[in-house]
């Protein structure tokens, strides 16, 4: 997306301050409690601004002013870091506005073409869309294949095949056509098009708490009572002791009790761990996605253009006795010099790589010959009458025989060979001789290895589908490191195997783009589709990656568990900072009348009045200071639990008891000068 | 602390840890529904008893389950109020023992039947035989039995096997565990010099020829179980720091020992039953560390003894003896506290009132966190819970949803363990704060002590102890009533709630365990569950104990 980059612009910080104040409206606080336990706070020390015996205390008013300045700020921050959050998925939403226009749409009724508004069409409409013309809605190309610019959705500027019939059938409202015609099937009403959910979507109004966020605000609510009773309670105690106690600073003690840390930073993360997902381009149709995408306990790949690029590619020559491997190169890189297919360039780089030396002038003036399904072969007819081709290698065994040649004895068992690897063998031959072999490798995409290994230590179980015979799929499942394959698999093989899982107590993920994914697509907990994929595969699916790239499933992953982390890293640092802001207030309530209980005072704060209010700047403050980590997320490495929790357990739990007693310290240094 | 009272410590604890996991093996043998060789010995007796109460014993669901238990203790409860608001028509009383008032009696009938033991009365003078024999000692089975049911099913439940049948639970609970036990620790009470005897009180002279009235009774067979079963209801007004009730240091160590029998052997069981021991061996430990803990910090503060006293020139290198019987001195009352207020018995050999400020607190927070092993059933119940919300942090932190033995723990469970997490420090916090408002002339002492004595008197209901820091005024109807709702609520709404947990993580697929899911069998765990014990537990006490014990220490210099 083209706004992809605006995160932290002017413009999004003064949208975001605007709307920290709109979201003051109580209506709206009252969904996050613990904000609105301090909004609450907020509202008596207000009163007592202006009534300061209301409670028959003797604060001076200064000290109230402070406080209520104080409470306002750290629930401006809390609204200001959720508009923040809400505030980049508004500019997404805001470009995509603009792609989505009223065009005139070319409808075809009964033979003919009539011009209608876009937003006429209906569900079954027929359309015809030329080159150069924006497609009006969403649809399902019937006749005709065209290119198609899809940068506005995807942000990928190079055109995409659109064709009828088969797995790229489907395009998209709002994305232009720039070569051909095509006509078009529309397959969604207005407003229930792709572009208008996924406006929706990034502009996050039909946010639904996540399953894990609903337990977790339980546990916040849950404290926040506690915290609320102790505070309660606490004059009731004092009383009996003949202690006074003032209003404004139970108020002061009890917003630093509750966790406003990661009740003013929830939403946000839940908002940031969507949007992360969506800067990703990929759509999540709802946060529990990316948060089931973090549980994720298997996966399910297709071998082909995920784990292996597809193609084939040469690998090795293999001469047959009494030929020389760098001839039979050379003669298939002269079969191959014109070959546009990705086995022909992979032969000409595999000569390259092996430093193979050949006479390119040989094939000057050649004509080629382009591979066809009958002959299973492809070269070139050299100019000097020499007749050069590469093939499947009974292609190539009839054509040599057919010229009176004959075939190499280890011909049949060197190809055999190459079969039971799983690869794939092509014959290469001049005129009556069989030169050798090109061995053929579906090659496993760099990198993979190390992906599934990480996803290993991560304790996600990885299974790879594909339709060749066990042979060709052990081989690559092997080559991969993937844990499971499944070999000459159908679609329902796929939904058998997540059945299987599943019932196991496993979330399993899957990528698809077909229409014959659709049921496993919705059948797994996460459903990855292709944005290049049928219409089916897309609506079954609960995620679209709008680049169509399978392997990014295991960045979803780590998506989503960064999100739940960072709300646990933070819930945790929120709870452990309380220790240090006791040992602030309840000395400075008590020093007064026990002068004895400034033992307690461990941080040798200066005054009770400058401790309460370095308490509660302290915990204002840390929550803008910390808007940056709930909004990239806590730093995630793959790596197993333990360590994982080890490692977090030392950052926000020791640091979440720690930071705080320097933190008030240094702010007590500051404060007290002007208390 | 001498080197003998250092010896009688460790001994004691090492015989604890020698006995905790064979005790629980045996009971993960006893509540298995499949049929095991105890069987052979037990179930005749409890298929005659089944009978005759017309149980078929069927799998309950949680619903059943929670009611049944709530419902037959509450008939018990009546009962027993029956009984003691009509004992002076009933036979068994020489003494000529009055009725009961009814606050008093219904205060009386809740704490047993809630395992608190409170005592509003003093044993000697308020219950007549039948009183103590039929009323008290039949409770005093029942309350332990429904509590050790219901972490039964609850563990069942983590198991992800059907929650049992409540009353097969009570029956087994009795026949398997306590009868016999009771039966046989009596015995050696016996041996020690405990009074077992329908006679009324002796009548002695002096030496001084004056006349002495001696109480006696039954006191054996109620010792052993008021122990046994964390009940710790004095037969006499002073509990176990009666000479008759604690003859010796023998009879001390077999107490000590009774308490944390069947508490310390919980998690074994509950590792056994779950089929992964170190699951319970994990639990033990962190307990046991916990324990620990308070008592090293109970040990040190009676050992500096009190300022105030000391400055006075008095001798104190036995450390604080204010209130301890000599005959147990100040290690085995130290641990004695500790181990009472661990394991919610409430049984006191030494008064808690005249502890040092801190050493008062070790008792109170024990009972603030009710974890420290706890009582039987109820105390491990209570461990699970906190559990479970370390597990809901911790899973967090390692980025997936908190699986608690593979079972995920979600939405509807953490609700209902975040409404029980609140209900123990609203039941001790909010009583506490009306009875300082409206009962100022029941509490005999202004300040600091005063406040620890209203919140030891709702920290012990709540926690289902029983113990009293004394110098309350409690025999008044706003006593009475005011703990009786306490020890109620802090008795059945965990127990109900948790149940419904068990149920719901039942019903739900085992995740398998891989290398993603957080472990909850190792010391890291360990190390969070203590952790948030700790943090959550003391963070809700905290500004109530420094304005009692913490100031009363923070005060007394000389």
């Amino acid at each position: 997306m083209n706004t992809k980059k605006t995160m932290l612009g002017g413009d999004t910080i003064r949208q975001a301050a605007k709307q920290a104040i709109v979201k003051l409206d109580p209506r709206i606080m009252f969904r996050n409690p613990v904000m609105f336990v301090v909004e609450i706070g907020f509202v008596i020390t207000l009163l007592l601004c202006i009534f300061p015996d209301a409670f028959g205390g003797t604060v001076p008013r200064w000290f109230n002013i402070t406080t209520t300045v104080i409470l306002l700020f750290t629930v401006l921050f809390a609204n200001f870091a959720e508009a923040l959050a809400e505030g980049r998925g508004k500019a997404q939403a805001d470009s995509l506005k603009k792609t989505k226009q009223d065009i005139t749409a070319r409808k075809w009724v009964n033979g003919s073409v009539k011009q209608v508004s876009s937003s006429d069409l209906k569900k079954g409409d027929v359309v015809i869309v030329p080159a150069g013309e924006m497609i009006p809605g969403d649809g399902e190309v019937i006749e005709g294949l065209a290119s198609v610019d899809e940068s506005a959705i995807t942000g990928e500027s190079a055109p995409v095949i659109k064709e009828a019939g088969g797995d790229f059938s489907s395009v998209t409202g709002g994305t232009k056509v720039v070569s051909d015609q095509i006509k078009v099937r529309i397959t969604a009403d207005q407003g229930e098009s792709f572009l208008d959910r996924m406006i929706v979507l990034v502009e996050g109004a039909e946010r639904q708490k996540t399953p894990n966020e609903i337990a977790l605000n339980t546990v916040l609510v849950s404290l926040t009572i506690i915290f609320l009773v102790v505070v309660v309670t606490l004059p009731f105690y004092s009383d009996f002791l003949q202690i006074q106690m003032e209003v404004p600073i139970l108020i002061a003690l009890l917003v630093c009790l509750i966790p406003t840390t990661i009740g003013g930073l929830l939403s946000a993360i839940g908002i940031a761990g969507m949007d992360r997902v969506t800067q990703f381009n990929v759509l999540a149709m709802s946060g529990k996605a990316v948060e089931a995408s973090g549980d994720i306990n298997t996966i399910i790949l297709d071998k082909t253009g995920t784990i292996t690029f597809g193609n084939r590619m040469a690998s090795e020559f293999i001469s047959a006795a009494g030929h020389k491997n760098s001839d039979t190169a050379c003669w298939a890189a002269i079969s191959s010099l014109k070959d546009e297919t990705p086995e022909g360039r992979s032969v000409l780089e595999l000569i390259k790589k092996l430093g193979h030396s050949y006479d390119e002038k040989l094939a000057d003036g050649g004509e080629f010959i382009e591979f066809r399904a009958e002959t299973r072969m492809s070269g070139i007819n050299l100019k000097d009458g020499r007749q050069v081709r590469k093939g499947a290698v009974d292609a190539v065994k009839k054509w040599v025989l057919s010229q009176g040649g004959s075939v190499p004895k280890d011909l049949e068992s060197n190809s055999d060979a190459i079969a039971s690897a799983g690869g794939t063998p092509l014959a290469v031959a001049v005129d009556d001789t069989i030169y050798g072999l090109i061995y053929l490798k579906d090659t496993v995409k760099p990198g993979m290895r190390e992906r599934f290994e990480q996803m290993r230590r991560m304790g996600i179980k990885t299974i790879m589908c594909t339709g060749d015979n066990p042979l060709t799929a052990a081989t690559i499942a092997r080559e991969a490191g993937v844990d499971d394959f499944i070999a000459e698999s159908k679609p329902e093989d796929k939904i058998a195997v997540i059945r299987r899982e599943q019932a196991e107590g496993k979330l399993v993920a899957m990528t698809g783009d077909g229409t014959n994914d659709a049921p496993a697509l919705a059948q797994a907990d996460v459903g990855i589709a292709m944005n290049s994929g049928t219409v089916a595969a897309k609506e079954a699916a609960n995620m679209v990656d709008l680049d169509s790239d399978p392997s990014k499933i295991i960045e979803v992953v780590a998506i989503g568990k960064q999100m739940l982390m960072t709300r646990g890293a933070l819930t945790t640092f929120s709870i452990a900072n309380d220790i240090a802001k006791y040992f602030a207030i309840i000395p400075a309530m008590f020093m007064l009348a026990v002068p004895e209980m400034g033992a307690l005072n461990i941080m040798k704060l200066d005054s009770p009045v400058s401790a309460i209010l370095s308490a509660l700047i302290f915990n204002a403050v840390i929550i803008p200071l910390l808007i940056p980590l709930a909004i990239k997320g806590v730093a995630y490495k793959p790596m197993s639990s333990n360590r994982l929790l080890s490692r977090n357990l030392l950052i926000y739990g020791l640091g979440g008891i720690l930071v705080p007693f320097a933190g008030i310290k240094l702010i007590d240094l500051a404060v007290h000068h002007w208390v | 602390m001498t080197t003998a009272g250092f010896i009688s410590i460790a001994v004691t604890l090492l015989l604890i840890l020698l006995l905790a996991r064979p005790a629980g093996h045996y009971l993960a043998r006893a509540f298995d529904y499949e049929r095991t060789g105890l069987d052979r010995i037990f179930l005749p007796a409890e298929k005659l008893i089944c009978r005759l109460g017309g149980i078929r014993g069927d799998n309950q669901t949680w619903k059943q389950y929670a009611f049944t238990l709530v419902l037959s203790n509450s008939v018990m409860i009546v009962i027993t109020y029956l009984i003691f608001r009509f004992q002076s028509f009933l036979p068994l009383n020489p003494g000529n023992i009055g009725n009961m008032e009814p606050t008093l009696a219904l205060n009386t009938a809740i704490s047993f039947m809630t395992n608190t033991n409170l005592q509003h009365y003093s044993g000697e003078s308020g219950l007549s035989y039948l009183s103590q024999m039929v009323a008290i000692v039949f409770l005093m089975f029942t309350a332990p039995a429904s509590a050790l049911s219901v972490i039964m099913a609850f563990i069942r439940g983590l198991a992800g096997k059907p929650l049992g049948n409540f009353f097969v639970d009570l029956i087994r609970s009795i026949t398997r565990a306590l009868l016999p036990i009771a039966f046989i620790a009596a015995l050696a009470f016996v041996c020690l010099g405990v009074p077992q005897t329908l006679e009324p009180a002796a009548v002695v002279t002096t030496l001084e020829g004056a006349e002495q009235q001696i109480a006696r009774g039954p006191v054996a067979s109620f010792l052993s179980i008021k122990e046994l079963g964390n009940n710790g209801g004095g037969f006499f007004g002073v509990n176990s720091a009666h000479p008759l009730e604690n003859p010796n240091a023998l009879s001390n160590l077999i107490q000590i020992l009774l308490m944390m029998l069947i508490t310390t052997a919980t998690p074994f069981a509950y590792g056994k039953m779950v089929g992964s021991p170190k699951q319970g061996r994990v639990l033990f430990v962190s307990m046991m560390m916990l324990f620990l803990l308070m008592l090293g910090v109970s040990i040190s503060a009676e050992q500096a003894g009190n300022p105030l006293l000391n400055s006075l020139g008095i001798e104190d290198s036995q450390g604080s003896m204010e209130g301890k019987e000599v005959r147990f001195g100040l290690a085995q009352s130290s641990l004695y506290s500790v181990v009472t207020t661990a394991s919610e018995t409430g049984a006191v050999n030494t008064m808690h009132d005249t502890l040092t400020p801190i050493g008062g607190m070790v008792t109170i927070a024990n009972m603030m966190l009710n974890t420290v092993f706890g009582g039987i059933g109820a105390g491990f119940l209570n461990v699970l819970m906190y559990a479970m919300i370390a597990v809901f942090l911790s899973g967090l932190m390692v980025g997936r949803t908190p699986e608690f033995l593979g079972k995920k723990i979600e939405g509807k469970e953490m609700k209902l363990i975040a409404a029980t997490l609140l209900v123990h420090p609203v039941l001790i916090l909010v009583p506490s704060a009306i009875a300082l408002a409206l009962q100022p002339d029941s509490i005999s002492n202004p300040g600091f002590h005063g406040l620890t004595q209203v919140l030891y008197e709702y920290t012990s209901s709540a926690a289902n102890n029983g113990s009293g820091f004394e110098g309350l005024g409690d025999n008044t109807p706003f006593w009475n009533l005011s703990t009786g709702i306490v020890m109620y609520i802090g008795r059945y709404f965990a127990m109900v709630a948790l149940l419904a947990v068990a149920a719901s993580l039942a019903a739900k697929n085992a995740v398998p365990v891989s290398a993603g899911t957080f472990r909850t069998d190792n010391r890291l765990f360990a190390g969070v569950f203590i952790g948030v014990v700790l943090i959550v537990g003391a963070l809700t006490f905290f500004p109530a104990l420094v304005m009692g014990p913490i100031a009363e220490h923070l005060t007394l210099k000389p």
